[in-house]
């Protein structure tokens, strides 16, 4: 800076924007090299987008080579190839990453009241991991594919599969670090970070649900990192641990690969557990209901999670003693379930309901998830399982629980912090009906899959000649696998455009309570001038005062702006007494 | 860009030493390493607990010929370095010790001799692994077809090699990952090691971060204390 120039502190007014996490500063290398959680979680938000981008055209490969019951295009070998990269770059990239790394990255310093994840560099390290598992795998997928689904069953992906299934786990070993490492932010953040009078139960129960999520994370990781290595060295040195010749046992790898694998679906659905208690508060603006409840019932979640991995082994060969215990204790955890989706009902009740854009994800997520969680029931008893293992029935419940919970809660949550995110308000009208697409497309494409996973139709397969009754299922499927791809790419459009056109968010658009809606949209590096102190709960919306509730009523009969009036807007002065 | 960084630097002055921007005070930044290291070690734990889980359920499988096939292992050489590395530790307490007292000379030398016990443990583990090379007891195509490898006292046993495989398989992989592990600790205490000497004021300030390494050898040593009677000391089965 030259001489003569006035420093900017000297101005008498900023005419320019306030310094913000954004606007700090723009070269590459700021945010390559950042330590900002804010600027991490955005870049998780691209890498995320970009990886969900590409599993989304192998499923749309899927849907269209699924329209013919002999197939459309695809050679056997190349359809094993494409479910298994749709499968892999799904489960591993995107569902474990999405929410923890992007809302979680950018929420909990926020929500707990600090300046940053307890560490900074090893969170940037965690996305450099992630990229670089992700391109590995990727690298892998490209040259040859790998043809063993994400389940890498022993022996066939350890003997005799000849695809590069050693190159995609160790992108995945590295992408379970990204993982591991995130955690332990997490976790040393909940307990060392929150602010003065942030007292556990004062804590956002998205963070419950980050703490809870972290903990399954910390603990199953390592597991599945340990198992699909062995894989490797007994591919790669013939190091005999799986191999049935020599006296190994593949069932243990099943064992081992699930121990992680069914906590890992709570690493994906947890996250939005929390998203989704956030959104119905709001909305309802009303104290969650048992908000105790809700909070442990994530933990009982992440601990029960751990004693259930023998449910996705019925037909292997476990002990049917050992069968009748895992099926018993996957029904408990129906509880803990249950309780969130009762709660999240009754906060409903005699709430004042906002039937914005993030809300309407929220309510399709209860549907979904409940249809979801209820035949995972049919699932979890023995019985049912033997004749609906393997078939689509089992590939609708677990994307109702996976994209009608967790992108659901992702894209309601995205849209409900993206005024934090970025300081612009999107259009809400695109937004509701975009939702609207979500679920309608959603429901269009799974649904018929129960049915025909019913009537038998197995998974994995791409020629069913012999059963040509279910091909209206499978078009009506494809149909609307076709919505849905329009409503996740639809956002980009809208949202991207408010980045341009969009209107400033005020700091707290929504009318939200929480620590995050009290810094600038959006937050400055260190997200607050002075460490907040909190002194009351979180969801503290009581009383409604009756002003507001016209306010909302009037809201939802011309619905203008997203953004309502906060607590202590400038409106607030018409006030009557 | 250098002059925003050096701006963001200057708002940031009364936090003096070695306190990071997103810590409140030095005993917050303190207690964050401390839980944070504890919880990569739960991590650690559930990474080798899969092999001893694996472990575990093979010997329970194959007692009979685990017990042959680990009579091959050297007793002798995997007790000297269960002392090699329970010294080690005690080096290394006394290291952390130190740390407390500021005594940056005595925390260095204490460095340096858990760093030289490293190395004679991974210079046993050496001839360890080479007897077992040399008797083509490594896992693959080429184990060894000779039963008579595992005479014992002039007795050649009866044994299916393909669980002694399998046992090698094991010990391979279970000794060879806490090896790894074994030099990740060398390079960090010598990185610790630098530290002091140099004076950096990251390390010589606060014991913390002297005790953080303790913490992770430690629990290297403790992996062994495992894998030592696992490994080497089986009763004979019945």
């Amino acid at each position: 800076m030259s001489a003569t120039a006035l420093h900017p502190s000297e101005l008498p007014e900023q005419p320019s924007e306030p310094k913000n996490y954004l606007n700090v500063a723009h070269t590459i290398k700021s945010w390559l090299l950042t330590g900002d959680h804010k600027r991490i979680a955005i870049l998780y938000l691209f890498s995320t987008g970009f990886f969900f981008f590409l599993g989304g055209l192998a499923a749309a490969v899927i849907r269209y080579e699924l329209t013919s019951p002999a197939g459309v295009v695809l050679e056997s070998e190349t359809y094993n190839r494409v479910f298994s990269a749709h499968g892999i770059i799904m489960v591993f990239l995107f569902l474990v990453v999405v929410i923890p790394a992007t809302l979680g990255n950018f929420l909990i310093p926020l929500m707990v009241g600090a300046r940053d994840l307890a560490f900074p560099r090893l969170n940037l390290l965690s996305w450099y991991l992630y990229m670089a598992g992700g391109t590995i795998v990727l690298a892998g997928m490209i040259w040859g594919g790998i043809d063993t689904g994400w389940t890498f069953y022993t022996p066939y992906s350890s003997m005799y599969s000849n695809t590069n299934v050693s190159l995609v786990i160790v992108g995945i070993f590295l992408g379970g670090f990204s993982s591991i490492t995130t955690g332990i932010n997490f976790i040393v953040t909940v307990h060392k970070m929150r602010a003065p009078g942030m007292t556990w139960f004062r804590l956002p129960l998205f963070v419950w649900s980050m703490y809870a999520t972290s903990v399954v994370i910390i603990l199953g990781t390592p597991v599945i990192a340990i198992t699909l290595l062995l894989v490797v060295f007994e591919r790669t040195f013939k190091l005999p641990i799986f191999s049935p010749e020599l006296g190994g046992d593949p069932v243990l790898f099943q064992h081992l690969f699930w121990f992680y694998s069914h906590p890992a679906v709570y690493i994906m659905i947890l996250p939005a557990f929390g998203v989704q208690s956030e959104l119905i508060a709001n909305f309802a603006r009303k104290r969650i209901f048992g908000y105790h409840f809700v909070a442990f019932s994530s933990i009982a979640i992440a601990g029960l999670g751990f004693l259930v991995w023998g449910h996705h082994m019925f037909i292997s060969s476990q002990s049917m003693y050992q069968g009748v215990v895992f099926s018993l204790i996957s029904f408990l955890v129906a509880v803990p379930s249950a309780v969130k989706v009762f709660n999240w009902t009754a906060t409903l009740y005699k709430g004042n309901i906002r039937l914005q854009s993030p809300m309407l994800y929220a309510l399709s997520f209860i549907g979904l998830f409940t249809v979801g969680g209820l035949t995972g029931l049919f699932l979890g008893s023995m019985g049912t399982d033997v004749h609906l293992t393997n078939t689509y029935f089992i590939v609708a419940h677990f994307h109702y629980v996976m994209v009608g919970g967790t992108v659901t809660a992702f894209l309601g949550g995205l849209h409900y912090w993206w005024p934090k995110m970025t300081g612009r308000i999107y259009n809400d009208g695109w937004a509701k009906i975009n939702a609207l697409i979500v679920f309608m497309g959603f429901n269009l494409t799974f649904f018929p899959q129960f049915i025909a996973g019913f009537l038998g139709m197995p998974r994995r397969y791409h020629y069913y000649y012999l059963m040509p009754e279910v091909q209206a299922y499978h078009i009506m499927s494809s149909a609307g696998a076709s919505f849905l791809a329009l409503g996740l790419i639809l956002p980009v459009f809208y949202l991207g455009a408010s980045l341009k056109n969009g209107a400033k968010a005020s700091a707290n658009p929504w009318g939200a309570h929480g620590l995050e809606w009290e810094t600038t949209s959006p937050p400055p590096t260190f997200n607050f001038v002075e460490t907040p102190v909190v002194t009351d709960e979180v969801y503290d919306f009581d009383p409604v005062s009756e002003y507001e509730q016209e306010r909302a009523t009037q809201e939802m009969v011309h619905p203008g702006t997203p953004g309502l009036l906060t607590k202590d807007g400038e409106l607030k002065t018409g006030d009557r007494e | 860009m250098a002059a925003i960084t050096h701006t963001s630097d200057h708002s940031h002055d009364d936090h003096h030493g070695p306190l990071h921007h997103q810590f409140e005070s030095i005993e917050q930044q303190n207690e964050s390493y401390i839980v944070g290291m504890w919880t990569f070690l739960v991590t650690e734990v559930m990474f080798f607990g899969a092999l001893f889980l694996t472990y575990t359920l093979y010997r329970a499988m194959y007692q009979h010929d685990f017990f042959v096939a680990h009579e091959h292992l050297s007793i002798p050489m995997g007790a000297f370095n269960t002392i090699v590395l329970l010294i080690s530790s005690f080096t290394m307490v006394l290291a952390v010790h130190f740390a407390q007292l500021k005594r940056a000379r005595a925390v260095i030398a204490n460095l340096w001799l858990t760093i030289a016990l490293a190395g004679v443990f991974l210079v046993v583990k050496y001839f360890e692994y080479t007897s077992k090379f040399a008797d083509n007891l490594y896992p693959g195509p080429s184990f060894t077809a000779n039963k008579a490898v595992f005479e014992h006292n002039g007795h050649v046993p009866e044994i299916d090699l393909n669980h002694a495989q399998i046992f090698y398989g094991l010990y391979f992989g279970m000794t060879g990952l806490h090896a790894v592990h074994i030099i990740v600790g060398i390079l960090v205490l010598a990185a610790l090691a630098r530290m002091w000497m140099k004076g950096n004021r990251l390390v010589t300030e606060d014991f913390v971060p002297t005790e953080l390494v303790g913490l992770y050898w430690h629990f290297v040593d403790l992996v062994w204390i495992f894998l030592f009677p696992l490994m080497y000391l089986m009763p004979k089965p019945h």
